[in-house]
């Protein structure tokens, strides 16, 4: 029976034998007319295509498979990790009760809670400000998986975190709340600290 | 005497007028036409508008020609003008300057000698469609097209930098092993046709082989055809020659270039190619002969400006096929190239010349 490193053996060797070429292959010149056929079809097709969409026709046949991006964008899978936003209750106070676990498990040390107290005893505590630093955030979901209250997710479906400026990407507790509430060119409210009222009141202004 | 210089003035401008711009729309056609090859979408960001109210329309027509990437072109002048033109402390500040424009220069002339149509007769002239009416035209358009390689030579050596002289050297021994097969498989036709003179040449290709066959060059020297078109692409020093340049490896001559001199050297590529395509179709192709059409069907000065026309569909279909081809094959690697210049093309042409002139002979 042949061990496992004689049949690395075979293969290697295998792997080293050149294929002798055949004649046809070596005068080069059929290869390349084969070459030129497959890019000449696809160059037709795509053209005809191309001018065929001008005019409403043949829609559904696509001639090129790129997505314009900004103006167009790809649909992703409902599992991939994109920006994060903080979760409410019914009434626009954030689900998170500032139990720092977030925090501390945070790898890029890119998330700074201050809680503050609840009313509610049986919730105890509340996060009066919350920032996110994408800029140093490192995607990997740890803060998600770690929350207790399921008060973090990373499903908004945004990945257009392009920025100006540092400032540009940092996630203030406001716009983790309300994503997309923020125009790209305000700066950020960072470490603003909100009360429940607070809250309540921004839910009501939408 | 000064109607004859305004003339030959006209036909240099339209001439230079025709291949500038036919060189300018290529990096249109090479972005697009590479794109549509490979299931993109190619280039359609690049566009502007104007601030006025009135000029609704003209924006409307901006925006859409920029949709097609046809403002592209304009947006790399833009670019490549106000770029820093940087010559290296270790480089020759004249020689670097000198290179970029000897390419181009020796690329543009060498178009003097092409003839792009019959001759006209307008106020009782005759005004052959051609710049320079030469006898010997071939041997100056070889010999031009040979000298814009000291261009690139220069450019290497000039540039104070290991890497673009290895890329002024590979330049140099390419064409050596090019030069010769380019020039040795004209010899066929030049047999054939008993001429140097250009429109002589295409005068020839008119007639019909067996009543039939349109006596291109193409038909009576085909393996010369293949020669001559793969000797001049890589007279073009581009893919799959463009062992000069080698972006991954050596970046090549004009790396210590920047700015409008780099963009020189690029005009420079897309003109040698407008000229091979040219040279093809003039001695391969019929130049602006339309097969089967009856010398008489039309007065002479239409079919003379029908001829223009067919000269220039051929010169396009021509581009078109090389950006093909640029678009198709890898590069070969320096010892294949060598192998295909020395060991294959030049015994190929040599044998093309035995064969074409027994053949001559049994003919006759
Ligand atoms: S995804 Fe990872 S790096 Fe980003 S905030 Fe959450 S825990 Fe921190
Ligand atoms: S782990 Fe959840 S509940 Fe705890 S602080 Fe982070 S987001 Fe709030």
């Amino acid at each position: 029976m042949a061990t496992l490193s004689d049949q690395l053996l075979h293969r290697i060797r295998e792997a080293h034998r050149r294929r002798t070429l055949s004649w046809w292959e070596r005068i080069y010149l059929p290869a390349i007319a084969q070459g030129l056929w497959v890019t000449s079809v696809h160059f037709w097709r795509n053209l005809f295509l191309h001018l065929a969409h001008r005019v409403g026709l043949f829609r559904r046949i696509p001639a090129a498979v790129t997505v314009q991006y900004p103006d167009e964008q790809r649909p992703t899978a409902p599992r991939l990790r994109t920006r994060h936003r903080l979760m409410q209750r019914e009434d626009g106070t954030p689900r998170c009760v500032g139990c720092m676990l977030c925090e501390t498990v945070c790898p890029a040390k890119c998330i700074y809670i201050v809680p503050g107290e609840h009313p509610d005893p049986s919730v105890e505590k509340y996060a009066r400000s919350f920032d996110l630093d994408l800029g140093k955030c490192v995607y990997c979901g740890y803060c998600v998986e770690v929350c207790p209250e399921d008060a973090i997710r990373m499903d908004t479906q945004r990945h257009d975190i392009a920025a100006f400026s540092r400032d540009g990407m940092w996630l203030d507790i406001i716009e983790l709340l309300h994503p997309g509430s923020r125009k790209h060119t305000d700066p950020p409210k960072k470490f603003i600290q909100l009360e429940l009222e607070d809250f309540r009141r921004l839910k009501q202004s939408g | 005497m000064w109607i004859d210089l305004v003339i030959k003035f006209a036909l240099a401008g339209i001439v230079l007028f025709a291949v500038l711009n036919l060189a300018g729309i290529q990096t249109w056609v090479e972005r697009k036409q590479s794109a549509v090859m490979q299931d993109r979408v190619g280039a359609n960001r690049a566009y502007f508008t104007l601030p006025w109210w009135w000029a609704a329309p003209i924006n409307w027509l901006l925006r859409k020609i920029g949709g097609l990437g046809l403002l592209h072109p304009l947006a790399d002048v833009i670019k490549l003008l106000t770029k820093e033109d940087f010559v290296p402390a270790s480089g020759s500040r004249l020689l670097h300057w000198l290179a970029p424009w000897i390419s181009v220069f020796f690329a543009l002339v060498a178009f003097a000698a092409i003839p792009f149509g019959d001759s006209l007769h307008l106020f009782g002239r005759t005004i052959e469609l051609q710049v320079a009416h030469l006898d010997a035209a071939l041997l100056y358009v070889l010999a031009l097209a040979s000298i814009g390689i000291y261009g690139v030579i220069l450019a290497g050596l000039a540039s104070g930098n290991n890497l673009a002289t290895l890329g002024g050297l590979r330049a140099a021994s390419q064409m050596f092993a090019y030069e010769i097969a380019l020039g040795v498989s004209l010899i066929g036709v030049i047999l054939w046709y008993g001429t140097l003179d250009l429109q002589e040449i295409i005068r020839r290709q008119g007639d019909l082989l067996g009543g039939w066959l349109p006596a291109w060059g193409v038909c009576v020297q085909p393996l010369g055809c293949v020669i001559f078109m793969t000797a001049a692409l890589a007279e073009t020093k581009r893919i799959p020659f463009d062992l000069p340049e080698g972006e991954p490896e050596i970046i090549g001559y004009f790396v210590e270039y920047s700015g409008m001199k780099f963009g020189l050297f690029f005009l420079t590529d897309f003109v040698e190619t407008v000229l091979v395509a040219a040279l093809t179709t003039v001695l391969f192709f019929g130049g602006w002969q339309i097969p089967w059409l009856a010398p008489g069907a039309f007065s002479p000065n239409v079919m003379a400006l029908l001829g223009v026309g067919a000269f220039t569909l051929k010169v396009c279909v021509f581009l078109w096929l090389f950006m093909a081809i640029r678009w198709t094959l890898p590069r070969f690697r320096y010892d294949q190239l060598m192998r295909l210049g020395w060991k294959i093309l030049f015994p190929l042409s040599l044998a093309n010349i035995g064969a074409t002139g027994v053949l001559r002979v049994l003919v006759r």
